[in-house]
């Protein structure tokens, strides 16, 4: 099954490289993973989307806690939560297709945010799953580009990682 | 006050009260041995490859429980002690190894004798530090034994790049540190200490399966308490032995692909499983779907990931097997419940039938000398007491299975990694920790050969190590296993052209004997015994073909066993 782990670590230089050799280390697969600092300079945030069975992602939250540089970590999938993704999708669009893809920019809330004569550069935002599947409805020739941030989470209401 | 990097350094290393530095010099870490030059409170070990050097700091961390400590110079040097730390690594060692780096401006250009320690060690430490500023060398250095000597133990590695030595900064040596980042568990669950109280006192059949994790918690005591005041059977694992006292008849010797029948068949059959400080290993549980099929597990441990990465577990209790252990002799004491008496006579009886088997057991005729032989000599000469290091192999079984260690941080071994050529420099160690004690290294014409050039060291340094080498002119566990699952194809585990280790042990400056009578095993040992002062080394020819039993094959049942 899929899991989002967040997890707040110090800001040191290697940090990163730490939690991706362990993860090369030990077999477990990464789907997405992102990273930048907090409002607090010192502590980084990663979001690290992998999958496994129960017995594997609980090695994974353990064995990601025993790293030193590991302040705090959560499983969303343990809570409510709210995740998100960005994509920014270069795509041809030229006399009718123009028309078309601006129509599917608006359905997926979309934002084109360039413009050439035959380009738009879309900015989308929402869960993986919905921008999947925005690039399945695009003619995959017209599509030029494609850059993703890798997924975001955080808990909803009260519930929150912080030191 | 302003000190050099190098200064603060030696300062740092008498603040951690340590006794002894082992390591070799290069040019990224000259200002440190200038600075060590001009003290006498650290005394630093010259060693002639750097490998020896972190085995040397491992077996005096294993025989004391101090943390050993390293000093190593950049790109080969770090390179050659990767060996050592991942070593110390597998077996949860503390240790503290500081590599030297080239200065900061250089790094990341290639420069000589450059190499990435921090990336290179990063899979086999703990934790590990590259120093980029001179105000924070003796915070980290703090931090680095903190980590390594807390929680579950560890190597750690600090990177010190050559300019951060001779730079100067204000000294402060912390007192105590704090991070937000790592706070390892000082107690166990109470409520879960509990439940394995209930469930241990309702066993029919239990078992007690102890490992390093008892010595590394220097939790003997308390478990040769705990184990007594139940009367439950107990086994120890390779890295347990000594933790509960080997000639104790509560004791079933080890387990494992080379335990006991005995200690295996009670793993097999019991009802309640009760791990402390062990990780189930694979060499431990063989195959995982037919480990225990009938116990309810209970698994005390300092290592959360420890807990059901291999074997489901049903009680789990998360602390230090020391407190966890305490905690339930007071509870034990407290109750009025008591083991079923009745299935605990019809459990013994049971298992006084399997060690009746004697598993062990091998004939010595008059002609060729049986390794076992060998080990159950040494271990009639010294009483018992001696410091035992081996390397990997057969020799390693043999003394598992022979010598009988009645007390902790005697028996000292690669059991995680198996590292070959670790018994001699770990011997070293152990030596420099304790002086007037017999430290004997059983080792094999193999393993011996990966360290030897440390004959030198122990000439410089007048250790009188008594080396057993078991000389059977094969690598006799790969041999063992060829004959047994490659049909006798015995690819390379031949040793042909082998020193005259008479004559070498003599051209370092030592004693050689060779031995190869078995009436002759004794009297050699009580002479090389005599010869306080003198390393000893001796070669006994033994048996060629000799296999070790009982064996688990890989990918058996504990009740798997070949027998002889």
């Amino acid at each position: 099954m899929r899991h989002i782990i967040s997890i707040l670590m110090e800001n040191e230089s290697g940090a990163l490289s730490r939690v991706a050799g362990l993860f090369s280390a030990r077999g477990y697969n990464i789907e997405s993973l992102t990273v930048a600092t907090t409002e607090d300079p010192s502590l980084s945030r990663m979001t690290l989307v992998t999958s496994g069975t129960e017995d594997i992602i609980e090695q994974i939250t353990k064995q990601l806690n025993k790293l030193i540089d590991v302040v705090k970590l959560m499983d969303m999938y343990e809570c409510a939560h709210i995740e998100r993704e960005m994509m920014l999708i270069k795509v041809r669009a030229s006399d009718a297709g123009r028309d078309e893809v601006k129509r599917l920019a608006e359905i997926y809330r979309g934002r084109i945010i360039d413009v050439t004569s035959n380009l738009f550069t879309i900015e989308l935002t929402g869960t993986s799953d919905k921008l999947d599947s925005f690039v399945e409805v695009l003619e995959p020739s017209d599509i030029i580009e494609v850059v993703r941030s890798g997924v975001m989470g955080i808990a909803r209401g009260e519930k929150a990682l912080r030191v | 006050m302003e000190l050099t990097g190098a200064d603060i350094f030696v300062r740092c290393l008498a603040e951690e009260g340590v006794e002894f530095v082992f390591g070799y010099p290069g040019g990224a870490v000259l200002p440190i041995y200038d600075a060590l030059y001009q003290q006498d409170k650290v005394q630093h070990i010259l060693v002639r490859h750097e490998q020896a050097a972190t085995h040397a700091a491992d077996g005096y961390a294993r025989a004391t429980g101090k943390p050993g400590v390293v000093l190593v110079t950049s790109g080969p040097g770090a390179t050659n002690a990767v060996t050592g730390i991942a070593t110390a690594y597998m077996d949860s060692i503390p240790m503290v190894a500081f590599t030297g780096q080239v200065p900061t401006a250089m790094i990341g250009n290639d420069a000589f004798q450059e190499v990435d320690n921090v990336g290179i060690t990063r899979p086999c430490v703990k934790h590990n530090f590259l120093v980029k500023d001179v105000n924070d060398l003796a915070e980290t250095i703090k931090k680095a034994f903190y980590i390594a000597t807390t929680g579950r133990p560890g190597p750690v590695v600090v990177d010190i790049p050559k300019d951060i030595s001779t730079h100067k900064a204000p000294y402060k040596y912390p007192r105590r540190i704090s991070m937000r980042s790592y706070n390892p568990v000082t107690r166990g669950h109470p409520r879960q200490i509990k439940k394995a109280i209930e469930l241990m006192l309702s066993a029919k059949r239990p078992m007690l399966y102890t490992g390093g994790g008892v010595v590394l918690s220097n939790a003997s005591k308390p478990l040769t308490e705990f184990a007594r005041k139940l009367g439950y059977p107990i086994t120890n694992t390779l890295m347990g032995l000594g933790a509960y006292p080997a000639t104790d008849r509560q004791f079933l010797g080890m387990l494992g692909m080379h335990g006991t029948y005995e200690a295996n068949m009670a793993m097999h059959n019991c009802d309640v499983l009760i791990a402390i400080g062990a990780r189930f290993d694979d060499r431990v549980v063989g195959n995982v779907e037919k480990f225990c099929p009938t116990a309810r597990i209970i698994h005390i441990d300092i290592d959360p990931a420890s807990i059901s990465k291999t074997v489901k577990v049903d009680v789990p209790i998360v602390g230090p097997v020391d407190q966890v252990l305490k905690e339930m002799l007071k509870l034990l004491k407290e109750t009025s419940d008591t083991p079923d008496a009745t299935a605990m006579q019809a459990w013994w009886k049971q298992i006084e039938e399997w060690r009746a088997m004697d598993c062990l057991k091998y004939t010595q005729d008059d002609e060729v000398i049986k390794p076992q032989y060998v080990v159950e000599s040494l271990y009639k000469v010294t009483g018992g007491g001696a410091y035992v290091t081996s390397d990997v192999g057969q020799h390693q079984m043999f003394a598992a299975q022979f010598y009988k260690f009645d007390q902790p941080n005697r028996w000292i071994n690669s059991g995680g990694l198996g590292t070959m050529g670790f018994g001699f420099p770990a011997a070293m160690g152990v030596q420099f920790a304790f002086p007037d004690e017999t430290v004997a290294c059983i080792t094999g014409e193999g393993s011996i050969q990966m360290c030897i050039q440390e004959l030198s060291t122990c000439r410089q340094y007048s250790l009188p190590i008594k080396i057993i080498n078991l000389n059977n002119g094969y690598l006799g566990m790969v041999r063992q296993w060829q004959e047994f699952f490659y049909q006798g194809r015995y690819a390379m585990s031949y040793m042909e052209s082998l020193p005259d280790f008479v004559k070498l042990a003599e051209s370092y400056g030592h004693v050689g004997m060779q031995i190869t009578r078995p009436a002759d095993v004794e009297g050699a040992l009580k002479e090389a015994m005599a010869m306080k002062d003198r390393l000893v080394f001796m070669d006994f020819l033994t048996d060629k073909t000799e296999n070790v039993y009982p064996m688990v094959p890989a990918g058996a049942g504990q009740n798997e066993m070949i027998l002889v």
